[in-house]
């Protein structure tokens, strides 16, 4: 299919979705209110690490309104939670996977830790009694930082995992990295620290659970971004339960950013009890819990260096990074820093021997896991500060430096595992640059200066790898599950369509785009076309929705189908037309005879499909209502440039952003409004890490000192500009919408943009490094170090 | 938040024998107390609300001050045409606390009731030389903020108005912490109509105090240098992951120098 076969492809149709959410008619999962429904709450660890002597729930059983509590030690016959991809050492041995119980057992690891669930009549009762349980604590000491959890002495925090490591891992060519490194004119090296963010999705998580007695059945409703392979994982891997038992709802959510892929403990302990009580079940996370509990993100500790010859080519990259897990192995956090980072190291560059190496080590913190990007900010982050590092040290123009390695012959096959298909990098760069207005940064420096304001400009030349991915190449890789996705298009006997996709969609606006599609290959308005997704008693299967894979692996889906339905209304037409299926021709919604002016519409030939009467019966079943299953051939590389322009107060260390401009590939666009809709959330959090958000454990207690919003800096609209974006396209060769993805690109470049626009502000005081976040205090104190040092 | 008992009073009075009948708690625009309560921080078996004391609304002049009642929201004293004329300094100060949702609730009197060491009015109201009328007696500001989250009130005695002095010019400039956007440092500069200067310094410290250094150098000379080159003592200043002492002891002569820009 033609990206623009129709006019709807590459409009910007209004959101259909946006008419329940701007008017409160929503339904969230914390909206579900079954009847007879209890309620439960989960008492949590205060402590970052301990031994668990004893747990005494006896006063919390006869506190008003319960009906029941449970502990680790009820659990019996219920599995760990799993861990879904399989990382092998360098020295060949698998990953260490310690247990992750559902309830503690024996110990918690981190402040949050599920202790005990209390299941009552209302949430007061239920916390109130929660409040009763008298857990016998020998508490431990902590460890939160993965570099000190890997030296010797740290508190041991998993018998199965000696050292605290999960894994040592590597990519590359290590020998002909070395031999490159010997022969550079210059080598540039950089310590890098990529802070730990707390998601915050603005839907805190929420599961309502229920035990049907006559059925024998279950449902789940629950803030996931993908329904069934929460099911699968629940049932096969921790409850033992038939699937075909189990139905996984995923209503509204209201944002996940990754937070929301992982099975969690809170939903599994509801459906397990759900049985056992014998009523529906409903928790809703406070906020505070939220902070404790969801899987958080990034939290490396890199170095890296970066060997170039006397031209400024890249020879060779060197990169050795220690990852934090948490005290447990979150459902996807094996693979984030290791297959989804170390594989985008080569960026857009020709760099031609990467060698990179990765310790996972665990933490007495919450679980770390896929965060907008995934692995690929940290990536990002590593290749373009040290390009920027470079670039200063060398004396090549930042953007000249980056033109002087761009890969630009496609496909390319990089050191790190990757082939990217397509991409044009000079012109998202020409693009970004034009879009910033770089011609003009003197003067406005100049002016800033005259105010006593330094100005800053920053680069970054971004790539990704999306729609996550082969199935076949991700379970050689280790993954434990496949990655196609599924789409059904059933045709109904008047014409209009209800589509069954695997995608989930918690913003991301599918509801619209999934129907434009369907719209422009069946020349029927968007109105007629609904989008039905996140039921697992609905939709027939799905990986649903991470890693910016929706619309080129689960819009690919739905275009597979869209032909099968296509070629199924090709045989009926042949037949009513008295025509060859073959000179049958389909377009804007007609079905034609070639090359005359007999035709029969779209809805004729649905309408026959369901009203057989003149019909091959003898050849073709009734009915039109299609399947498919796509399993992509490669990922699709976004990448783009972006360019931020800052002004630091140098007596107060305030970083203002007061330019980011942003050009990016994402391929064919099916609907502009809302990928600049994304683009702008994805700036927003990028920017978020680089100038506020910062996880910060207690390094004594392993208290979580960041645990709300009086001292986790979220970024508002006032610390934003106003954003400049722009498109560039070169499309996906191997999907066929030429679609590549734009989730996270935001996130992905503008980290590295923003620090090097404030390095870059802040390299006339003699300041060389920084670490995220710029906040106030530190850009101050970077300050003073470089003044005390001059 | 934990079961807890609700009672309305009708004037001061009648609130003072609630609280000291029931042992509860005063609820004022309850931006603070009511977030504890959420997170079963604070307890108060009883709640006494003040919202319907006709007696503690309004703005008025009488005489050389404004006076504030003390269940005053902060949202209208941002839009008081009486205290823009008077002090524009205190309609900017409230214009810059919380956000909309918190200035639309919030009182004058709950927040220094409350004392936060981050809160903006105490530095309003010990610059200005205020005094915080009570049910009971009229206490000075500099008599009235003891530490942190404490204040010369008894259990059971309420505000009832604060009244500002007139002076002659004064501004308030904060520098907000990234994450809640309470002042890690607040500096509200006044000088008096005796022409003395008074400098007071929120955020920085347990509670909101007087910065002498920055006083004697803006008696000599009303100028933003002049505050900016005083070096401010980091020793008893607060230290916490958004700002070391030091770092709140230069933004308060930074913050002062604003101030004085801002007066004029």
């Amino acid at each position: 299919m033609g990206a623009n076969e129709t006019g709807i492809i590459g409009q910007s149709v209004k959101r259909k979705e946006d008419a329940r959410f701007l008017t409160g008619a929503g339904q969230y999962t914390d909206d579900v209110t079954l009847q007879n429904q209890t309620h439960a709450y989960f008492l949590r660890s205060p402590h970052a690490h301990a031994k668990i002597r004893a747990i005494d729930t006896s006063k919390a059983r006869a506190a008003p309104g319960v009906i029941a509590v449970y502990t680790g030690a009820d659990l019996e016959g219920v599995n760990g939670l799993p861990c879904g991809w399989l990382i092998t050492s360098v020295d060949g041995t698998p990953m260490n996977e310690p247990p992750h119980p559902v309830l503690a057992k024996g110990k918690v690891r981190y402040v949050g830790d599920h202790v005990a669930m209390v299941v009552a009549e209302t949430r007061s009762q239920a916390k109130d009694a929660a409040e009763l349980i008298e857990v016998d604590y020998d508490v431990l000491p902590a460890v939160v930082n993965p570099v000190d959890a890997l030296k010797p002495g740290a508190p041991q925090i998993h018998d199965e995992a000696p050292g605290n490591r999960c894994y040592t891992w590597s990519l590359g060519d290590k020998a002909a990295v070395d031999a490159a490194f010997a022969k550079a004119a210059h080598v540039t090296r950089l310590d890098l620290v990529n802070n730990r963010l707390i998601p915050n999705a603005i839907e805190p998580r929420a599961a309502v659970a229920s035990y049907n007695r006559a059925e024998d059945a279950y449902t789940l409703y629950v803030t996931s971004q993908n329904p069934h392979v929460e099911r699968l994982l629940m049932t096969a891997f921790v409850l033992g339960l038939p699937e075909h038992k189990v139905r996984v709802i995923a209503p509204d959510v209201g944002g996940g950013f990754g937070s929301k892929i992982y099975l969690y403990a809170e939903e599994t302990a509801m459906v397990w009890a759900s049985k056992r009580v014998n009523r529906p079940i409903k928790w809703a996370a406070e906020r505070s819990e939220s902070f404790v509990s969801d899987a958080h993100g990034r939290d490396h500790v890199t170095h890296a260096e970066l060997a170039l010859d006397k031209d400024g080519k890249f020879l060779a990259m060197r990169v050795q990074t220690t990852a934090a897990m948490g005290a447990y192995l979150s459902t996807f956090a094996s693979c984030i820093p290791t297959i989804l980072y170390a594989t985008l190291l080569a960026g857009q560059y020709t760099t031609p021997a990467i060698h990179c190496e990765v310790t996972a080590a665990f933490t007495n913190t919450a679980p770390v896991d896929a965060y907008r990007g995934a692995g690929r900010p940290e990536a990002t982050y590593v290749v373009e500060r040290i390009v920027r590092e470079a670039g200063v040290e060398t004396g090549i123009a930042q953007d000249e430096i980056r033109r002087r390695n761009f890969i630009r012959s496609f496909p390319y096959q990089t050191p790190v595992a990757l082939m990217y298909d397509i991409g044009d990098y000079d012109q998202t760069l020409a693009g970004a640059t034009e879009l910033a207005d770089v011609k003009g940064f003197a003067a406005r420096k100049a002016e800033a200066a005259k105010r006593g304001k330094l100005r800053g400009l920053g680069y970054a030349s971004y790539i990704e790898a999306c729609g996550l991915a082969p199935s076949n190449v991700a379970g050689a890789l280790g993954a434990r599950a496949g990655l196609f996705e599924a789409g059904q298009v059933r045709v109904h006997p008047t014409g209009s369509v209800t589509v069954f996709t695997g995608s989930h969609s918690h913003g991301q606006g599918h509801e619209t785009t999934f129907a434009q599609i369907v719209a422009g290959r069946l020349g029927i308005p968007v109105d007629n076309v609904d989008i039905v997704h996140g039921d697992t008693g609905r939709v027939l299967f799905g990986m649903g929705t991470y890693g910016s894979r929706s619309l080129a692996v689960g819009g690919t889906a739905i275009v597979k189908a869209l032909d099968k339905v296509v070629a199924k209304g090709k045989k009926i037409a042949a037949h009513l037309l008295e025509a060859a299926e073959a000179d049958i021709e389909f377009e804007d919604g007609k079905f034609t005879v070639a090359g005359t002016d007999r035709s029969k519409t779209f809805a004729e030939i649905a309408l026959t499909a369901y009203v057989p009467h003149n019909y091959p019966l003898d050849k073709l079943e009734p009915g039109l209502d299609e399947t498919a299953f796509y399993d992509p051939t490669n990922f699709t590389y976004p990448a783009g440039t972006h360019i931020c322009e800052v002004e630091v107060d140098p007596d107060t260390g305030v970083v203002q952003v007061v330019n980011f401009s942003a050009c990016d590939d994402f391929g064919n666009i099916i609907n502009p409004m809302i990928v600049e809709g994304q683009v702008h959330g994805g700036l927003a959090q990028g920017i978020g890490q680089a100038l506020l958000e910062n996880c910060v454990y207690d390094a004594d207690s392993g208290q979580l000192l960041t645990g709300s919003y009086m001292d986790y800096a979220m970024p508002r609209a006032d610390d934003l500009p106003s954003f400049k974006v722009t498109t560039r396209v070169t499309p996906c060769t191997h999907n066929p919408l030429g679609a590549k993805g734009c989730g996270e690109a935001g996130a992905i470049g503008s980290p590295a943009a923003l620090m090097n626009a404030v390095l870059d502000a802040l390299a006339p005081l003699g300041v060389r490094h920084l670490d995220m976040p710029a906040s106030p205090h530190r850009v101050w104190q970077a300050i003073q170090s470089a003044k005390a040092a001059a | 938040m934990y079961e807890v008992e609700y009672q309305q009073a009708r004037s001061v009075a009648d609130a003072a024998t609630l609280l000291a009948k029931t042992g509860g708690k005063a609820l004022a625009g309850g931006q603070s107390l009511i977030a504890a309560m959420k997170l079963r921080l604070a307890q108060p078996g009883t709640l006494v609300d003040l919202s319907g004391i006709a007696e503690l609304q309004g703005i008025r002049r009488e005489g050389d001050a404004i006076v504030i009642g003390a269940m005053t929201r902060h949202a209208d004293i941002a839009s008081s045409a009486e205290v823009k004329r008077a002090v524009p300094a205190l309609a900017a100060l409230a214009e810059g606390i919380g956000d909309r949702q918190v200035r639309n609730m919030g009182t004058i009197g709950g927040s220094i009731a409350n004392n936060d060491p981050a809160a903006d009015w105490p530095a309003a109201l010990v610059a200005l030389g205020a005094t915080v009328v009570t049910g009971k007696r009229r206490i000075v500001a500099g008599d009235f903020f003891k530490g942190m989250y404490e204040t010369a009130l008894a259990d059971d005695e309420i505000i009832t108005a604060v009244s500002f002095p007139v002076p002659k010019k004064a501004a308030y400039a904060k520098f907000p912490n990234p994450a809640s956007r309470f002042a890690l440092v607040g500096v509200f500069v006044a000088q008096l109509p005796d022409g003395s200067v008074r400098v007071a310094v929120t955020g920085a410290a347990p509670a909101v105090f007087r910065a002498s250094g920055i006083e004697a150098a803006l008696a000599r000379s009303f100028t933003a240098e002049a505050a900016r080159a005083v070096a401010v003592d980091a020793s008893r200043l607060n230290a916490d992951l958004h700002a070391s002492a030091a770092y709140r002891a230069h933004l308060v002569s930074v913050m002062a120098s604003r101030a004085v820009a801002a007066c004029g």
